[in-house]
């Protein structure tokens, strides 16, 4: 049957999630939140994520782009961005922040780039797994 | 942003009789992606919740709808303002118990949010089984106001007796209630609100929302009375708000002492806490007695600093209590309790006008009135800006009298050694039995304030040998050395505890003996001292009480007799420490009054 056979798909694409570390604990308490009353909230949270997040990152851009690089603030909107990112378990962007929030404290811009592309990489890419894999549970 | 409500009247009352279920919580966080995990967690919990992505935003709902929540949860960074500021608002506004969140899990910030009077603080991402268990933080508040509730009562009910007159606009007998039930016998602002409740659960005061014109009219007759003599019944007097109620503004002077002293604070927290004034006052004293003096004094007045969270208004009950010429003369040898600034504010306030209310002639009010509360903290002394070292030197001075004798009392500097030295008036054992119940609670009462009714254990000595001058200023000495050279002072060793209520109750009547604990505040060191059920106030000695009680009082006084009952202090814990700049900040409100 098509339902369980996407049911099997979605299955197997989640466990890959958390098997190569895209998405931690966090996110199975929100698939815990989900009930009845919110069918879809694990979707609609992460929707909401992505729609934040996205300004964060412009706010992320707009400070790198300053000379002198503010650090400090730079450190405090990527705090902001990563308890973000905290709320959905987006385990890898999580970890580009934290490696970014060294790198301001060490005031090394260029590591700040550098972390800061490989954090929007992380980012865009979680958030195709996430759709298609949304788009299956939806098929179940 | 936004602002969703659960409900669509929006001004829901709590659901009593399913407490915890249908808490009103209100969530301010602007990371909408939390904002949203949030509020489905709490409504699985069964919560009520309203969310708001600002802070101004949240302080006007509350504002809006006054008594429309239990308890607030709330992001440390915030856009707008400051979490720790909304915080502040929040508790001296609305007195309402307060949740951080942050990320941040670093010791110091979260020992910020202590400080700033967070009932609790969570870190980022949030559990859901951490959120199930919040209202244990509204029942906590709200027992707490009881037994100030009851506490009050219990002060007023004395008060009249001796006066014959009713002085208190609101007052009922206490009855024996359990405290721990945290049965609401009488709803001190009942002007607000007659409601009555037996669930504890349940028991909800109505909260006088401090409304910004409110709170100015509070500030403006603050400043006219001047911080360091300002005292509720002078500030509720000026502020000319019939509706209000002595203890509203005794707690709410509380929470402003609070803020206040942490601003004052912040300034100095880089000034070593060894900066205490105490020498200044020492040295303006005879003796370290007075300050022996203030400290009780400030004792009565210290409440439970509440703090944090919740602030105790417990501290302003000691300050009602004390304007009732001492018949609980709370000589509580606290230091000025830096830390608890809520305590050095009430300090300094209450111990003034509670010596010239209580007769400052009396050694006893002496005592009371010139406790300063030594304070680790460097400006201990100043919760605020009012409140300078001046303030409390002059504390000390002026109301030290040869006849009440801390001399003895250790002065020493502990962090965070709270000893209240609480003399119960023996009136209430003589008078009537019932007077027994209003007597432990007012011992309760009492004790429970100079012992930071935060914490729900504190052991309040109440003896003057007892009160280990650790924060004192006067002498850094050894606290036991002095302590010990108090043994003619009786002391009510009162370590009271949510449960032993019954047992002060037993206790106090008339048994010298009589080992009461109260454990008011967690941080007081059990006294293994005897309880002694007496009041040593000079003039309010109790009938049964002789001079000699009168006289155990006095520290080194040499008025003393030596037929005051024989308090070993030997087996007196004191060494209670409180590391200094714990995070238990708001508890420590209560344990900070070391003497």
């Amino acid at each position: 049957m098509e339902g369980s056979q996407f049911q099997r798909q979605a299955a197997n694409m989640r466990k890959t999630l958390f098997d190569q570390g895209y998405l931690d604990e966090q996110f199975i308490q929100l698939e815990e939140l989900q009930d009845d009353a919110n069918p879809n909230f694990v979707e609609e949270v992460v929707k909401v994520f992505y729609r934040d997040s996205a300004r964060m990152i412009r706010n992320i851009e707009v400070a790198m782009a300053k000379t002198p690089i503010d650090f400090e603030k730079l450190d405090d909107v990527m705090h902001q961005f990563k308890g973000s990112c905290s709320g959905i378990g987006a385990k890898k962007v999580k970890g580009e922040c934290t490696q970014f929030q060294d790198y301001c404290k060490a005031e090394n811009a260029e590591g700040c780039t550098r972390t800061f592309q490989s954090l929007k990489q992380e980012h865009a890419i979680l958030k195709t797994k996430l759709e298609n894999y949304f788009q299956l549970t939806r098929q179940c | 942003m936004m602002m969703t409500m659960e409900n669509n009247n929006g001004f829901s009352s709590p659901r009593s009789d399913a407490f915890p279920a249908g808490l009103r919580v209100l969530v301010v966080d602007d990371d909408p992606t939390w904002l949203k995990i949030l509020e489905k967690m709490l409504k699985k919990c069964s919560y009520e919740v309203t969310t708001c992505g600002l802070a101004r935003e949240a302080l006007n709902l509350l504002r809006e709808r006054k008594d429309g929540f239990d308890i607030v949860i709330s992001d440390v960074n915030m856009p707008d303002m400051d979490g720790f500021k909304l915080l502040e608002h929040v508790g001296l506004e609305m007195d309402l118990p307060v949740i951080m969140m942050s990320v941040d899990g670093e010791t110091s910030r979260v020992m910020k949010g202590v400080q700033h009077g967070a009932c609790d603080y969570l870190l980022k991402p949030i559990r859901m089984k951490e959120l199930r268990n919040i209202w244990q933080h509204v029942l906590r508040k709200r027992i707490h106001e009881v037994r100030d509730i009851e506490f009050h009562e219990g002060i007023d009910e004395i008060y009249m007796t001796r006066n014959g007159s009713d002085k208190s606009e609101d007052r009922h007998l206490p009855s024996g209630t359990d405290p721990i039930s945290g049965k609401k016998r009488k709803d001190v602002d009942n002007k607000h609100d007659d409601r009555e409740c037996n669930d504890p659960s349940s028991v909800k005061k109505v909260r006088v929302v401090w409304a910004v014109d409110l709170h100015q009219k509070f500030v403006k007759a603050v400043n006219q009375i001047g911080f360091d003599k300002v005292g509720p019944k002078k500030i509720l007097d000026l502020m000319g708000v019939p509706w209000l109620t002595r203890e509203n503004v005794a707690s709410h002077l509380q929470k402003y002492r609070l803020y206040l002293g942490r601003l004052q604070k912040e300034k100095e927290l880089t000034a070593s806490f060894g900066g205490m004034k105490q020498s200044d006052i020492t040295s303006k004293e005879p003796n370290g007695n007075h300050c022996l003096q203030n400290s009780v004094n400030k004792q009565c007045d210290l409440t439970s600093g509440n703090h944090g969270t919740q602030g105790n208004k417990t501290i302003l009950q000691n300050v009602d209590f004390k304007m009732h010429e001492g018949d609980m003369k709370c000589i509580a040898p606290m230091p000025m309790a830096e830390p608890k600034k809520a305590m050095n504010g009430d300090n300094s306030d209450p111990q003034k006008s509670s010596n010239k209310k209580m007769g400052v002639n009396h050694s006893f009010g002496q005592l009371g009135s010139d406790l300063q509360y030594a304070t680790t903290v460097p400006k201990q002394y100043s919760w605020n800006e009012e409140c300078s070292e001046t303030q409390m030197n002059r504390e000390c001075k002026p109301h030290f009298r040869p006849k009440s004798v801390f001399n003895a009392l250790p002065l020493t500097t502990l962090p965070q050694n709270i000893q209240l030295d609480y003399i119960r008036p023996r009136l209430p054992l003589n008078s009537r039995p019932s007077s027994l119940e209003r007597d432990n609670k007012l011992a309760e009462a009492d004790m429970m304030p100079a012992y930071m009714k935060s914490r729900s254990q504190g052991i309040g000595q109440l003896s003057p040998a007892e009160c280990k001058a650790d924060r004192f200023p006067v002498q850094p000495g050894s606290k036991s050395t002095n302590v010990q050279g108090l043994k003619s002072i009786p002391s009510a060793v009162w370590s009271m505890n949510n449960h032993s209520l019954d047992q002060i109750l037993g206790g106090c009547s008339e048994s010298e003996d009589t080992s009461l604990n109260m454990t008011c505040g967690t941080e007081f060191a059990s006294w293994d001292g005897n309880l002694q059920c007496g009041s040593l106030q000079g003039d309010f000695q109790p009938l049964n009480v002789g001079p000699e009680t009168v006289e155990s009082f006095n520290y080194g006084n040499p008025e003393l007799t030596s037929e005051v009952p024989t308090f070993s202090y030997d087996s007196l814990k004191f060494d209670f420490e409180y590391p200094f700049d714990s995070m238990e900040y708001p508890v420590i409100d209560q344990g900070l009054f070391i003497t």
